[in-house]
């Protein structure tokens, strides 16, 4: 399994992906046969205007929400179609989460945090693995508190430390630095960049910052649930540019 | 304002299902005792008029030793023949009969045993032929002395039909007579209300059951066509004089049914002590789930705040809502009632046999008691909730929900000041004033003062139970959520305290008085072998008192006697004595220090009724005998209260005037060398023929005579149940409004990768620890009240203390499956969150 993650060169895919809430006149089509590879190792954006179906792309890919039409794969293995016990494994070993609202647990302390869901899937850390991370994201003394005594960034660098320690085949991130402010963003924007280049982790990440877009290695524009354009190695202008061009404006 | 509440409530009906529920069980309580107790009343009343419709007036004599249906049964006075004539001279008299009617005819089944009715007596009477109401089913009325006629509810219960030789129990030892007629009653039954009827002739009436010639126990009148009851009874009172009762049918139907309904009041007062406990439970939960509510709706009463609505209105928005819940609760809980007071008339029915219940019947009562508890006890238990509503600050609309820890200090140092003032009601209640009402109160109020305590306690125990389950990351999660809010936590467990502490309460204090009376039993019965038998009505189970003779001269006895029991008028009061054959006899049979025979003029009595009425040796006492005249003893010696059965006793002589005149126990000692195993047959031989009792051996009769105990407990078991259930929904309530709130952090773990079981494992936990939290309190406080009133008992003879572990441990045991049972529906609601939905939701 580990030798054909390694292979693959694509982390996630959507192929010809539909998304179909509700049913008759209440119909909305939230994807229309969208299809996208995100390679290993690379730092992707999804950007588009609100209800264009960037974050329901996201939770089809992660497996969270169920497609309506078309394939998702992580790794090598096909999402669609699997049991809620398969997705439990699969989101918990292979697929790493960041979100807007941090959500972490606020009984358990930063650490236990960061370690819920090895401990979850009752694996021990690797050591070096760990004090790279906890290195990282430079929390130090202050991985014994609880999450209520952190600040927004500081709780957020912990949720960035809990999606790397099981060394997902992707980490998917739902606006990360949404509630942030721009110098705590900054900072989490560098460290999701910092581990793609030094630990080749891929991520995909929702956002509709163009700023936020720059940090990444390519930019995908979705409307109306269909991808609309694409940008590789994109700064803050040429995303903007690209989102007049596209009337993709979010 | 008003709308908003109501439309609020609406869309949360869950909520109001749970909150709901806890009334609704409580006020079911109640109104079902409301409503058993009117429909038996009602019963009792048609039986009674029913019974009594044959007569017109009658006549009987005035009580010598008056005791109330409470308190045992009433020992009629018998009356003369030559009173039936007297009678029958009466103008507007057309017809006075001579009737014997008293309970204690016993009839042997064809199994050989005696046969029971469950409550309703065994009337034995003298056959005058058949009424309105009376059908004969088979055979005819008894004409010659050893014939008998029974109704039919007797030949079913005895399997016996006519033609069979049936023993009968009586006065006498057992008689075997031919039966020779079946009766029943109009519209095919086979009894009025159960009673069981034996019929002789008059003369072997008078012998088994007054043990008397020429006596009757009653005269019933007809009066001529024309004549008013009520007239033709003045007459007849005004001829015989006070020393007799005259009164018409109807009349005695009222006495009678008033008598029951006083027995029905104490039953309904019992019943309604135990609404009072699962109501106070109640308010526990309903506290509880307003509290949640309120933190539930902070951003809504917070935008309703900015939006200019004031304090008042904040609040009446929260009570509002009670009311509503309290009134839906308490419709509801009456409607359950009613189901529950129809099912206990129909069982209590079934058991009285052939019982026919009236139909059921809403008093006033039950409507009122029902909507003023449900509405009280809703909105008294919201009002906190309230007022902490009223308080949410505008500004927390803007802000994410976050509900800081208050701390703990002003709630336990209240609790801490509540309880102490429960302890010192209790103190007071027990060792000062002995009212009931404030030890009741005491112990209300130390639970109210322990629950407020709870929540300081709640951390570390919670906290160091939690660490059972700490092995897997699922019960880590659980423990850490059962700690999470100390306040709810404590709340929801305290509800299952009260009920548990109750509980394993008398179960220490029964416990230890069964203790304390079997170790002084153990202590101060000699005998190895005991004649006696299971009361199960108000009259004792009796044995031929030739019995007792005949013991004593089987080889290897030492001694044998009898004691007869009954109640008496000592200088005006009603007193409690006992009467053997031979006290000497009966101090060496129970192994007391030698005491003298009693000649037919003497008594003894214990030191402590020697001093309480001021007795001593050579004092004249005068005692009026239940049948018979008033006698005057001599007190020839006293002894110490716990060396003899009986505080007072009488001679022989003294037990042909009692009501009952077969001795109740036997005690048989035995000579050195003899063994009970040599013995035991022989005397089991000669009680065969009084199939009420039976010969055992004395540790069997130690056991015997405590079982009561057991039974005791086990009722209080079962009638605590309920308040135990409600805690149960408090639990369940507690979890699922826990589940909602961590809608997000559950999508998160699950998105993380925790299992569906392992989110079900996660949520049981949780309730594990409460519930488990809530039965340690319970057992703990339980067995520190027990203690208190054991200790204060024991200037009353109890001086066991004795801690039920056992039982503990079973109620620690079944808090931990009422804990996973109680996470069932909210863990599944847990585990089928959509993950997706769950992250989103706020």
């Amino acid at each position: 399994m580990i030798g054909t993650r390694a292979a693959e060169p694509v982390a996630a895919r959507a192929d010809d992906v539909w998304k179909v809430y509700g049913s008759e006149e209440a119909r909305v089509v939230a994807l229309r046969g969208v299809s996208a590879s995100f390679a290993r190792g690379k730092f992707t954006a999804i950007m588009g205007p609100s209800g264009s179906g960037k974050s329901t792309l996201m939770h089809c890919l992660a497996g969270l929400d169920t497609v309506t039409r078309g394939s998702v794969h992580i790794g090598g293995t096909e999402v669609t179609g699997l049991s809620d016990k398969a997705l439990t494994r699969l989101r918990r070993d292979r697929v790493g989460f960041i979100f807007q609202q941090f959500n972490l647990l606020p009984t358990l302390t930063a650490a236990e945090n960061i370690r819920l869901p090895l401990d979850i899937a009752g694996r021990k850390p690797d050591p070096q693995w760990w004090d790279t991370v906890i290195g990282t994201v430079g929390l130090g003394d202050r991985l014994g508190h609880r999450p209520n005594q952190l600040s927004g960034g500081q709780q957020q660098r912990v949720a960035c430390a809990r999606a790397l320690m099981s060394r997902p085949d992707v980490i998917f991130a739902d606006e990360p630095t949404g509630n942030l402010d721009s110098k705590a963003g900054a900072e989490i924007l560098s460290f999701l960049r910092s581990s793609v280049m030094e630990h080749g982790q891929t991520i995909v990440m929702v956002t509709h910052d163009p700023v936020a877009a720059s940090y990444t290695d390519r930019v995908v524009f979705l409307a109306d649930g269909a991808i609309v354009s694409e940008l590789e190695n994109p700064t803050p202008e040429t995303v903007l540019e690209a989102m007049k061009a596209g009337e993709v404006l979010v | 304002m008003l709308r908003a509440t109501l439309k609020s409530l609406l869309s949360r009906k869950l909520r109001l299902v749970l909150s709901g529920l806890a009334v609704v069980l409580g006020v079911m309580f109640v109104a079902g005792a409301f409503v058993t107790t009117d429909t038996l009343g009602r019963t009792f009343d048609n039986l009674f008029a029913e019974g009594y419709s044959q007569v017109d007036v009658a006549v009987t004599a005035k009580p010598k030793v008056a005791v109330s249906e409470m308190e045992g049964e009433q020992i009629l006075t018998p009356l003369p023949a030559a009173l039936v004539d007297q009678v029958a001279k009466v103008g507007g008299v057309e017809k006075a009969t001579g009737v014997i009617s008293d309970d204690g005819a016993r009839v042997i089944g064809s199994d050989g045993k005696v046969v029971t009715s469950y409550g309703p007596p065994r009337i034995g009477m003298n056959w005058v032929g058949t009424d309105d109401l009376m059908q004969m089913r088979q055979g005819r009325g008894p004409e010659k002395d050893n014939e008998i006629a029974v109704n039919e509810a007797v030949a079913k219960a005895a399997g016996i039909k006519v033609g069979d030789q049936v023993g009968v129990l009586t006065q006498l030892p057992k008689q075997t007579f031919t039966l020779v007629g079946v009766w029943g009653y109009t519209n095919d039954r086979d009894s009025i209300g159960g009673v069981q009827e034996t019929a002789f002739t008059t003369a072997q009436a008078q012998r088994s059951m007054l043990g008397q010639s020429g006596m009757f126990t009653q005269v019933v009148v007809d009066v001529t066509k024309d004549q008013d009851p009520a007239r033709v009874r003045d007459q007849i009172a005004a001829q015989l004089g006070s020393g007799y009762d005259v009164k018409t049918g109807k009349q005695l139907a009222a006495d009678s049914a008033a008598e029951f309904k006083e027995a029905l009041g104490f039953f309904n007062n019992i019943l309604l002590g135990f609404a009072g406990v699962a109501l106070f439970v109640g308010t526990f939960l309903i506290l509880n789930t307003f509290s949640i509510i309120v933190a539930q709706r902070t951003r809504e009463l917070a935008l309703m705040r900015a939006l200019g609505a004031g304090r008042r209105q904040v609040i009446n928005s929260v009570l509002v809502e009670a009311l509503v819940i309290g009134l839906i609760a308490a419709v509801l809980g009456l409607a359950a009632g009613i189901g529950v007071g129809w099912l206990l008339v129909t069982l209590f029915g079934s058991i009285g046999g052939g019982l026919d219940p009236a139909p059921v019947g809403v008093p006033l009562a039950a409507i009122l008691s029902s909507l003023i508890v449900g509405v009280v006890v809703t909105v008294v238990a919201a009002v906190l909730p309230a007022v902490r509503a009223s308080r949410i600050s505008p500004i927390a609309a803007m802000q994410d929900v976050a509900t800081p820890d208050r701390p703990l200090t002003r709630v336990t140092v209240t609790g801490g000041v509540i309880g102490a003032i429960g302890a010192a009601l209790l103190g007071v209640g027990l060792y000062g004033s002995g009212s009931l009402w404030l030890i009741l109160g005491g112990v209300l109020v130390t639970f109210i003062g322990v629950a407020l305590l709870t929540p300081l306690i709640a951390k570390p125990v919670v906290g160091g139970l939690g660490r059972l389950f700490s092995w897997s990351v699922p019960g880590r999660l659980g423990r850490l959520n059962s700690g999470r809010n100390p306040r709810r936590t404590a709340i929801t467990a305290a509800a299952l305290m009260v009920g548990i502490a109750l509980v394993t309460g008398v179960t220490v204090v029964i416990g230890s008085v069964k203790a304390s009376v079997a170790a002084t039993a153990e202590d101060t019965v000699k005998a190895e072998i005991v004649i006696g038998g299971d009361q199960n009505g108000p009259r004792p189970p009796v044995f031929d008192d030739a019995v007792l003779a005949e013991a004593a001269k089987i080889p290897g006895v030492r001694a044998a006697a009898g004691i007869w029991n009954e109640q008496v008028l000592i200088d005006g009061e009603r007193a409690y004595v006992t009467a053997t054959e031979n006290l000497a006899e009966l101090a060496e049979a129970f192994g007391s220090p030698a005491l003298p025979a009693l000649k037919p003029d003497q008594m003894a009595v214990s030191t402590k009724q020697a001093t309480e009425h001021g007795w001593a040796t050579g004092s004249v006492v005068k005692v009026q005998m239940p049948r018979g005249g008033e006698h005057s003893y001599t007190i020839v010696t006293t002894y110490d209260e716990e060396r003899v059965p009986g505080s007072i006793m009488l001679p022989a002589a003294a037990t042909k005037e009692f009501g009952i005149t077969q001795p109740s126990f036997g005690f048989v000692r035995l000579a050195d060398g003899a063994t009970v195993a040599q013995v035991l047959p022989q005397v089991k031989a000669l009680v065969a023929d009084s199939p009420e009792v039976n010969a055992t051996d004395r540790s069997s009769f130690i056991d015997q005579q405590v079982g009561t105990f057991d039974t005791v407990i086990l009722m209080v078991q079962v009638l605590l149940g309920l308040a135990i259930l409600i805690a149960v929904l408090g639990v369940i309530n507690t979890l699922a409004l826990s589940v909602l709130e961590r809608t997000r952090e559950l999508g998160l773990l699950r998105a993380v990768g925790l299992g569906r079981a392992q989110t079900m494992r996660m949520v049981t936990v949780e309730a594990v620890v409460i519930s488990v939290f809530g039965a340690l309190l319970g057992v703990v406080v339980g067995s520190g009240l027990g203690a208190a009133v054991v200790r204060a008992l024991e200037g009353e003879g109890i001086t066991d203390l004795v801690l039920p572990w056992g039982q503990m441990g079973l109620y620690l045991g079944l808090a931990a499956i009422v804990g996973v049972l109680a996470a069932v529906l909210p863990s599944i609601k847990a585990a089928r969150l959509n993950v997706l939905a769950a992250i989103a939701h706020d």
